[in-house]
């Protein structure tokens, strides 16, 4: 039983995988006009030192996606490129290619986004389960009004709000980028406070309003859950309320939390996008900021790409980790 | 009306909410007659100023009063979230109905469809099919963008929704007696879930203006247009942060979170209405 | 003989806009040890409330305002906090309504057991803790696996059975049992009763058995107590009760009986069950009776000693 609902699940995963290369290559394609052709053409117009390479992209783009073959011939050479990890050239970074410059920013924003997704759930969920509990200190409810704007605006604009009360009014952090200026990246400790720095503010823009989105649904999670009829039970067993607490309410209530998680991945890098944008953070989505500024359609296709890709891979980790938590899981389906 | 007032005194939220979108209705409607809409454009007054009496909101570097874009802009970016909003839930309602009532093939396809749209990140899908459009969208074409991917939540929300009223007792009495699908879903299905998909609607209309500004910051938006997430573009683009020009991002930041913070607490207000379980726990 | 456990006029009442509604009211009554007590009454007649308000586990808007419990002699109002927790289980001890999911779904059965000998400072070895558990499944009648398995790999029957041998863990005095076999089929509630009762006597503890089926409590108790609208209205042997009832609404429940041989439940009294907030004057039951008059209509009835070892709160009993 566990063996089909792995392999069913993989195979959404491939699903999803099989879906972005093919949005990839037909969505620009809708408009009846294909947008790379006219950007590599516009590219090779330009000239430049790098002139004979573009050429050579041109030459090779055509005969394997021009107009003369059919369109599943093209099709299936693209999907053949995209198995491979073959993105192509940069059309705007001849001649870098796409691997390679996605490889570069990809660390960045895995780190960002890892370090802020598990803080955010870590203290929401926390934060939620305590403000559910009868227990907790009075001042406690005073903070969901605040919890509950934040998580009403979007990442990058309390982004904007931080940027200017902390990095230009009061200077006390790095207003741009990944890392100082002029700095050549090394493993030293200086230059890894110096990342923590410039990461503090994108950071904290992305964990206060994840936070509060976290907080309230798990706080609603815990008020159902400590109706239950188990928690009941469990007072009358004389069981302690930390235990009650934690092994009883939190336990239960933290399921659909991580099932929300796994659906809200998506959601939160779409939001870091913005964020790594307007701190010009050296992430992805800063790559894909210039790749559209630059009309760069490979490096746009090559993104779009990975990231879908990295967070099924990721939603299927979740996925896959989930009936460790909860053993009902495994034999309820099928 | 007493009862109405009662309800609100305990509904908060929904007051909050109202009240907040109200008062960006006003200035929307009191703006258009006092502010000439004209000074939107660029090059219409002088750049770079700080706010005066004159332009109370400053005026960017491209020569816009940006009190004047706040007056123009704010009702385009509203567009472009309830034309993506409404579009959304009326795709995703009818949908959701024929996988809820019908089951079978439909269901599985419409329910494998809207849960593998939607663990993917919409914002990437929707600079792929924006980059797709030759020559920039216009504030139309960039709602229908976004309302090509605003269908997939409501779908899933409201065929749960739909699912567990199926079950109920008078649903199953008014199949016996013979009525046809389609009209269990318009009289018995449909008015149980009104203040639902109002819900469903507002949280639509929400996400798809995320969405919207989302592209025109990074540049895929209407160039010409003064949408609030296009002057966040400028601002960006200008790199008026550092500049010091606080006042360029400060009107549409503060109209944002006006907007937002309308709509979510409009929905929790609502969300109180289609679940009165809720009332007693908040 | 020296009671178990003492309920004197204990009143439990849950707050409403409309004014506050008195769930139980001034009830009072004796446990003898070993003693197999029922609580018989339609749902709403506050039996359910009245158990929880022994553990003192009402939660808000209800509340206890009046009245004392004493468990040999010691008065439970007077512990705290932490001193009614260590009494629950330990001295006290609750069997679930069996239509209820009271084993957490996401630990084992040995886990949901090693918490309560934790949390009451039973200090075990992991070999003196499996044999304990192999015991106390063995004493409810489930195989000692059962011990490692989850609540939804369990049968109603046998998840009811691990409640039991939950319960008896810590050896109570008193055990409540709350409608233990509802939900359950005939023939697992017939199997669940033996059970309660066979460690009943084991254990030498008292019981309290809360339900509504009168052929049930015919079988299982010894002195059965009736409740109507919050109050204990009856209070008698069980071959009294069922002989000669005193009050009009035990002899509605015994006549409405197809037979005593036949299982029946509490249905075709004339009337309906008062809403407590709305409750008439004087005699709760007057509307639904057939022997009211006006003195039913005016005064409420006093609980008095009707017959040795029989009380009722009826002016005519």
């Amino acid at each position: 039983m566990l063996l089909i609902d792995i392999l069913k699940r993989c195979g959404v995963f491939f699903v999803i995988v099989w879906l972005a290369a093919t949005l990839n290559f037909f969505l620009p394609k809708l408009s009846g006009q294909d947008p790379v052709r006219t950007k590599l053409l516009q590219q090779a117009q330009l000239g430049g030192y790098v002139q004979q390479g573009i050429d050579e992209m041109v030459k090779v783009y055509e005969v394997r996606f021009g107009l003369d073959r059919p369109l599943w011939q093209q099709y299936l050479s693209y999907i053949g490129d995209v198995v491979r990890g073959d993105f192509n050239f940069s059309i705007a970074n001849y001649p870098r290619t796409v691997a390679d410059m996605i490889a570069e920013s990809i660390p960045w924003t895995i780190g960002l986004l890892g370090v802020t997704t598990l803080l955010s759930f870590v203290i929401g969920t926390i934060l939620g389960a305590l403000l559910a509990w009868p227990r907790a200190p009075r001042w406690m409810a005073w903070l969901m009004p605040p919890l509950w704007a934040l998580h009403a605006i979007p990442f990058f604009l309390l982004g904007l709000i931080l940027m200017y009360l902390l990095a230009f009014q009061v200077q006390l952090l790095p207003i741009f980028g990944g890392y100082s200026m002029g700095v050549t990246p090394n493993l030293t400790l200086t230059f890894i406070l110096d990342i923590i720095r410039h990461a503090t503010l994108p950071a904290l823009s992305i964990i206060l309003v994840a936070v509060g989105g976290w907080a309230l649904s798990m706080r609603g999670m815990m008020v159902t859950t400590m109706g239950e009829d188990y928690v009941l039970f469990a007072e009358g067993k004389g069981l302690r309320s930390l235990t009650i607490f934690t092994r009883y309410c939190l336990r239960n209530a933290i399921l659909p939390q991580i099932t929300a998680l796994a659906l809200a991945l998506g959601q939160i890098l779409s939001g870091a996008v913005l964020v790594e944008v307007i701190f010009g953070y050296p992430g992805i989505g800063t790559l894909l900021f210039q790749a559209i500024r630059e009309n760069d359609h490979f490096l746009i296709q090559g993104i779009v790409f990975t990231v879908i890709v990295s967070l099924g891979l990721a939603t299927l980790v979740l996925d896959l980790l989930y009936p460790l938590l909860d053993p009902r899981i495994t034999y309820k389906r099928t | 009306m007493n009862g109405l007032i009662r309800y609100l005194k305990r509904n908060v939220s929904l007051v909050v909410g109202s009240v907040l979108l109200l008062f960006l209705l006003a200035f929307i409607g009191i703006g258009h007659m006092v502010v000439d809409v004209e000074d939107a454009r660029a090059l219409s007054v002088r750049p770079l100023q700080p706010p005066s009496a004159q332009y109370p909101f400053g005026t960017d570097r491209q020569g816009r009063d940006l009190l004047a874009v706040m007056v123009a802009g704010t009702p385009l970016t509203l567009r472009i979230g309830f034309i993506a909003g409404f579009l959304g839930v009326g795709i995703g309602t009818v949908l959701a109905f024929v996988a809820a009532y019908y089951r079978g093939w439909a269901d599985i396809l419409i329910r494998g469809i809207a849960d593998i749209g939607l663990t993917v990140p919409g914002l990437l899908v929707l600079i792929i099919i924006a980059v797709g459009i030759p020559g920039g969208l216009s504030v139309n074409q960039m709602a229908l963008v976004v309302a090509s991917l605003a269908w997939l939540n409501p779908t899933r929300t409201i065929r749960a929704q739909v699912l567990s009223l199926r079950e109920r007792g008078y649903v199953e009495i008014a199949r016996m007696s013979g009525m046809s699908g389609p009209a269990i879903i318009f009289f018995e299905l449909m008015p149980n879930l009104l203040p639902y998909l109002a819900a469903t609607l507002v949280n639509a209309v929400s996400g798809a203006i995320l969405a919207s500004i989302g592209l025109e910051v990074l540049g895929l938006g209407p160039i010409d247009a003064p949408t609030l997430g296009m002057t966040l573009y400028w601002v960006n683009f200008n790199a008026a942060m550092i500049n010091g020009w606080w006042w360029w991002w400060l009107a549409p930041t503060a109209i944002i979170v006006i907007v937002f913070l309308g709509l979510f607490f409009i929905t929790v207000g609502l969300d109180e209405i289609a679940n009165p379980r809720l009332r007693k726990s908040a | 003989m020296n009671a178990i456990l003492r309920v004197e006029g204990l009143h439990v009442e849950f707050a409403h806009p409309l004014g506050a509604v008195k769930a139980v009211d001034d009830v009072s009554f004796a446990l003898n040890p070993g003693e197999r007590l029922g609580l018989a009454g339609e749902s709403g007649s506050g039996k359910s409330t009245m158990a929880l308000a022994i553990l003192r586990m009402i939660k808000p808007p209800g509340r206890i305002v009046g009245g004392r419990v004493c468990l040999d002699g010691e008065e439970l109002s007077a512990l705290d906090h932490e001193g009614m927790r260590r009494l629950r289980l330990a001295g006290i001890a609750m069997v679930p309504q069996g239509s209820m999911n009271s084993l957490n779904p996401v630990m084992r059965i040995k886990a949901q057991l090693a918490d309560a000998f934790r949390d009451h400072g039973v200090q075990l070895s992991n070999t003196e803790f499996e044999a304990r558990v192999a015991d106390l499944l063995r004493t409810v009648g489930l195989r000692p696996e059962v011990a490692n398995l989850y609540p939804h790999e369990l049968s109603g029957g046998m998840k009811q059975r691990a409640c039991i041998a939950i319960a008896i863990c810590l050896r109570p005095k008193i055990i409540i049992a709350d409608e233990p076999t509802s939900a359950l089929d005939v023939v697992v509630q017939r199997q669940v009763m033996e059970t309660l009762a066979r460690v009943q006597r084991d254990l030498g503890c008292a019981i309290i058995l809360v339900g509504h089926d009168m052929g049930l409590m015919a079988q299982f108790v010894d002195r059965l107590g009736v409740m109507y609208a919050g109050r204990l209205v009856e209070l008698a042997p069980i071959g009294e009760i069922i002989t000669r009832p005193r009050h009009p609404y035990t002899q509605a429940l015994i006549s409405s009986l197809p037979s005593l041989e036949a299982r029946g439940t509490m249905q075709g009294i004339p009337g309906l069950a008062p809403l407590l907030r709305e409750l008439p004057p004087g005699c709760a039951f007057h509307p639904r009776c057939p022997r009211a008059e006006d003195r039913c209509r005016a005064e409420k009835p006093a609980v008095r000693e009707v017959a040795p070892n029989q009380q009722a709160a009826c002016h005519f009993a």
